[in-house]
């Protein structure tokens, strides 16, 4: 296990640097920052000056040295924008996508797990073919146009939810959030659906196929021999070995929610780190794409981590002694 | 004999399927009484299984009991109510699969697949529940139960985990036992001993037992009486001596005769010819008749159920002469 940990934290150190550079040169490739940041009417001393003062005067290989001398301190860099610390700037928006996400993800094992099972368990009925028409329209309609729907529904028409931004935040057990107020839960719900829906749809359908597949294996059937209930059959029988499938789809799609709630973001005008990204890369904010970059890879090396130690909580045939990736 | 503890009468359980119905079991009668082992023979398809199935009322959709009576101890089991029908199964009905590296739930401990057998039928502490399953683990032969109900399925060998699945059909003491080829999936020697497990306990606990299989070298040594089944109907009945020795229908011949001999080293082995037909589309009257050597124009009519000899029951026009037995009878 410990071996196991240590493993996975230098391969994740080895990626972190690949990922980096890539990154570094990209946008370096991409264009000059200071054509966009300066003013037109800027005189070419202003220029220079404003080179020198990014540090963008020197080589890009020193300028990548320097960055990770830098990193290595805990210091990725201002932004060439705001002028602070980028670390700080995506850690300030990091609690509204991380609360964003995670409503998502919630909604959609709560609402996608029992709606598969119920397609899973009655196939030909009405409902079960409904559930499955329904997830079919859940991942092929565009994620931008679904938002703006539920906010023609929802906040338009109806005039039940807010249509954009963030509700009043409250603090408790230390921690910032704006699901502690009923404004937030107001605010959370229409953008939290949006990006659940693709996913839900995800769940609904492995899990129909996965209950589909254990519900005619013999070890069900046994199960039914012994008299147990439906309830205990289904609620342990084959919940437990269809949970193998969905933690690994759930874990990374948990991560791809954080990274990639931009859509969601700009739609609903949410405050989170989507929204900064895209901002960052139309001004070429080198720093905050870097950092940003830096950050979301980690959060997909630890999720993967953990759904690896998940899948040993939830089959016992993997042991974490045999896991040698 | 004891009064029968189960009747089964003209047993019909179709598949109502999209190319068609399947008539897996097609009336279908017999009995089975306190310590008797039946047999039932029959290769794969003709609907030995299905029976079984049926009687524990575990028939999926889109198959159906869609006629005939279950009565097990003066009850019938065709439309009992899915409550009534799970309070019997496990306590007083059990059923061991063909499998055993398919029957027990890879993802869950041993102590909780049986545990939870028990407390699905009786109100009962979590330390006397323990104390039960080690004792049903100690009496089907598996030595040092205590850490192995803390085990996993995978870490058992196939012989083990069969004895284990046994051990869960035994713990409310049933008085019916279903085993479903129980021993076809096992090494010859692994085999043996569960066979000798079973009968031991079965005589021990005077329980009445099915036992569904296609290899008649296993009914012989075990069991009393014997079933024949052929696409979905009993073709013939008798005690096992009886019908080994003189089997009467040309199936059960075919299928004796194809049992590799001692006595017949050296020669072909006695074949029968063509397949199985497809349940979908069965030969009218007799299904056997396009495969069978004695077949004429009589037996495009379906044969009713006849006594050529006393207490054996045949399907069938033209009864196996006596100069006509392929085989010699098959010792265990």
């Amino acid at each position: 296990m410990t071996v196991f940990i240590i493993r996975r934290t230098l391969q994740a150190v080895i990626v972190l640097l690949v990922m980096s550079a890539i990154v570094f040169l990209g946008v370096f490739a991409i264009g000059d920052p200071v054509a966009i940041l300066i003013s037109p009417d800027a005189t070419q001393a202003d220029i220079d000056a404003a080179i020198r003062n990014l540090g963008l005067d020197k080589p890009i290989w020193e300028q990548y040295l320097v960055f990770l001398g830098n990193a290595l301190q805990g210091n990725l860099g201002d932004s060439f924008v705001y002028n602070e610390p980028a670390i700080r700037l995506i850690l300030q928006r990091m609690p509204a996508t991380l609360e964003l996400a995670v409503v998502a993800v919630l909604l959609s094992i709560f609402v996608g797990i029992p709606l598969g099972m119920w397609a899973g368990l009655r196939p030909s009925g009405v409902a079960g073919k409904s559930i499955m028409v329904g997830s079919i329209f859940g991942f092929s309609l565009p994620n931008f146009w679904q938002g703006i729907m539920l906010i023609l529904l929802f906040a338009v028409i109806l005039g039940w939810l807010p249509a954009f931004g963030r509700g009043d935040t409250a603090e408790f057990l230390g921690i910032r959030s704006s699901l502690w107020t009923l404004d937030g839960w107001a605010h959370i719900i229409l953008p939290a659906i949006n990006l659940a829906l693709f996913n839900t749809s995800l769940v609904i359908r492995l899990t129909r196929a996965s209950v589909r597949e254990v519900i005619g294996l013999d070890y069900v059937k046994f199960a039914r021999a012994k008299g147990l209930s439906r309830r205990r059959v289904v609620g342990v029988h084959v919940m437990k070995n269809i949970m193998i499938p969905l933690v690994t789809v759930i874990g990374l799609e948990l991560a791809s929610l954080i990274a990639f709630a931009v859509v969601t973001e700009t739609v609903f005008a949410w405050p989170g780190m989507g929204k900064l990204i895209i901002d960052s890369i139309f001004v070429l904010d080198r720093p905050v794409i870097v950092a940003y970059m830096m950050i979301i890879v980690l959060m997909f090396i630890a999720i993967n981590l953990i759904v690896d130690i998940l899948y040993s909580v939830f089959d016992p045939r993997v042991r974490l002694s045999d896991m040698k990736r | 004999m004891a009064d029968p503890i189960l009747k089964v009468s003209n047993l019909c359980t179709y598949f109502h399927t999209k190319a068609g119905v399947v008539k897996s079991v097609d009336d279908v009668s017999f009995e089975v009484a306190p310590g008797e082992i039946l047999g039932v023979v029959g290769e794969s398809g003709s609907g030995k299984s299905v029976t079984g199935f049926s009687i524990m009322g575990l028939v999926d959709p889109p198959g159906r009991v869609d006629g005939g009576s279950i009565v097990f101890d003066g009850r019938d089991l065709v439309g009992l109510d899915d409550g009534q029908m799970r309070r019997l199964r496990g306590k007083r009905i059990a059923m061991i699969f063909q499998d055993p590296m398919m029957t027990l739930n890879p993802v869950l401990r041993i102590d909780t697949q049986m545990i939870e057998a028990l407390t699905a039928h009786i109100t009962i502490s979590n330390e006397e529940a323990r104390q039960r399953c080690r004792d049903a683990l100690g009496m089907v032969g598996i030595p040092s139960p205590d850490e192995r109900l803390k085990s996993y399925p995978h870490q058992f060998s196939g012989g083990m985990r069969q004895r284990v699945a046994i051990a869960i059909a035994l713990l409310h003491n049933p008085e019916l036992i279903i085993a479903d080829e129980p021993t076809t999936a096992l090494d010859v020697t692994i085999q043996a001993q569960i066979l000798y497990e079973i009968q031991r306990l079965v005589s021990e606990h005077n329980t009445a037992m099915l036992w569904i299989t296609h290899d008649l070298s296993v009914i012989a040594g075990l069991a009393q009486r014997v079933a024949v089944m052929y696409a979905g109907k009993v073709v013939e009945t008798g005690t096992v001596a009886e019908v080994i020795d003189r089997p009467l229908h040309p199936y059960t011949n075919g299928l004796i005769g194809s049992v590799p001999s001692r006595n017949r080293r050296g020669e072909p082995l006695a074949q029968i010819p063509g397949m199985t037909p497809s349940p979908l589309n069965l030969p009218q009257g007799c299904a056997f008749r396009t495969r069978c050597p004695k077949a004429d124009e009589a037996c495009a009519v379906q044969p009713g159920i006849t006594a050529p000899l006393p207490n054996r029951f045949i399907r069938c026009f033209h009864p196996v002469e006596a100069q006509e037995v392929i085989g010699e009878a098959v010792s265990a």
